[in-house]
């Protein structure tokens, strides 16, 4: 009988997508296992060359500006007023404290010895370092984000004399929340001003902190559209009226505030090629990709979410947005990966190994287990019956 | 546009005229698109 009641209640999870994660997550163990005992040797492709790979560039890189979402939203909502985007700050904001907390699990993969972790912060600080920069800024942000996201945690746990201690310090988290954003996503892109002659002319400028932090805008803007559109799909019997019916205006405002920051990012983007004057590097085959990427991912879905915002075409805006997160994604790894050591021989060039990408689809694997757990527990698309209409 | 420059003047004058056209053209290509970004929207009373 026992056997027969679990083998009923287990039929529901066996979707070929939890058996998918499940085989992901069985895999992803064993390369931990082995990026641990073995050094970064056994499990990555890295040299002396290449020190940074994927880990920096899609788990870091990206992680970092697809969590922007939280930062943009939040100061959409509490800092401009616009009370209208309310019900999607949770959702936002819990996205944003996954994402950074992947981030620093996915940099133990490539730092190694999780044990000295605080110690940038706390024993030695390298204060000349933009790493130090970021470090602490990730560090404070996810001390924020994870404050952010205790009210949903405290209402669903009952702990409303302590949720009601955290509200009170919603403006001052959100204030704290786009300072650190603005340090440390512009910072990420002052890394590579230190490479002038590793990463290609085109990509390489003095802009590219005010690149990064422009970027990392939309990048939030497109994750909040897009992660909302699967949460249609796959969490629609979770979410409440106010949230369903909210749910076209985010979309419809978050596109047309991508659309312009995007027009704004093409035109600094040409500035740059102004100021270095690298024109003449377009008419390569590196220039023929970096047109690509400004012209195909960015350029192009800046329109097209317009037309989308004029016609109110909410399923074209979500489309948009998953076009405009994979030209983020796209950018971030032009930069980390693709123009960078651009000069080298191809035999001396980083291409990731497949236990490198295991890893990295590990750590999305277990965002989606996380952001899956919460959701169907906390009151993140839905307001909590015993604490409605109090924003 | 590959022109030859023999001193960091020359460079600075080139790249800094082209630019300044460049921002030229975002100062009234920006606004305009904003128009066409919102030009739908329901009018606000503002008064």
């Amino acid at each position: 009988m026992m056997e027969r009641t679990s083998r009923i209640s287990l039929r529901p999870m066996m979707t070929p997508f939890n058996v998918m994660l499940g085989i992901i997550l069985a895999i992803g163990c064993v390369l931990t296992v082995l990026r641990f005992t073995g050094g970064l040797s056994v499990v990555t492709n890295l040299d002396d060359n290449n020190p940074w790979g994927i880990w920096i560039g899609f788990d870091l890189l990206c992680g970092v500006a697809l969590a922007a979402g939280g930062y943009t939203t939040s100061a959409a909502c509490y800092i401009f007023g616009l009370k209208r985007y309310h019900s999607a700050v949770r959702p936002a904001i819990l996205t944003a404290f996954l994402g950074y907390a992947l981030v620093v699990f996915a940099l133990h993969y490539d730092v190694g010895r999780p044990w000295r972790l605080p110690f940038p912060i706390f024993w030695q600080q390298g204060t000349t370092s933009l790493l130090f920069e970021v470090g602490l800024c990730v560090f404070l942000y996810l001390t924020v984000l994870f404050i952010e996201f205790t009210p949903a945690a405290f209402e669903w746990l009952g702990f409303s004399k302590l949720r009601e201690k955290i509200l009170k310090l919603t403006i001052l988290l959100t204030i704290f929340g786009v300072v650190l954003s603005t340090l440390h996503q512009s910072s990420l892109g002052a890394l590579y001003t230190i490479v002038p002659s590793k990463l290609h002319p085109l990509w390489y400028s003095g802009y590219l902190p005010v690149y990064f932090f422009i970027s990392s805008m939309f990048a939030g803007l497109s994750m909040v559209i897009f992660e909302g559109s699967l949460a249609h799909k796959y969490l629609h019997h979770k979410m409440d009226e106010t949230h369903l019916r909210e749910s076209e205006g985010v979309v419809l405002g978050f596109g047309k505030a991508a659309s312009f920051i995007m027009a704004g990012y093409v035109a600094i983007k040409v500035i740059g090629l102004a100021v270095d004057n690298s024109w003449h590097y377009l008419f390569t085959g590196y220039g023929a990709w970096f047109l690509l990427e400004l012209i195909g991912f960015v350029a192009l879905p800046s329109f097209v979410y317009a037309i989308g915002v004029r016609e109110k075409n909410i399923r074209l805006i979500q489309r948009t947005a998953l076009w405009s997160v994979l030209g983020i994604v796209l950018n971030r790894f032009n930069i980390s990966l693709i123009a960078f050591n651009w000069q080298l021989p191809t035999s001396e060039r980083y291409f990731p190994s497949w236990m490198e990408i295991g890893v990295s689809l590990f750590i999305v694997a277990i965002g989606i287990v996380v952001y899956r757990f919460i959701t169907a527990n906390m009151p993140i698309l839905y307001e909590h019956p015993d604490y409605r209409s109090e924003h | 546009m590959d022109t030859i420059f023999y001193s960091l003047q020359e460079f600075m004058t080139f790249s800094k005229g082209i630019t300044y056209l460049i921002m030229g053209a975002i100062l009234i290509l920006m606004p305009l698109y904003w128009l066409f970004l919102t030009d739908r929207d329901e009018k606000k009373e503002t008064y």
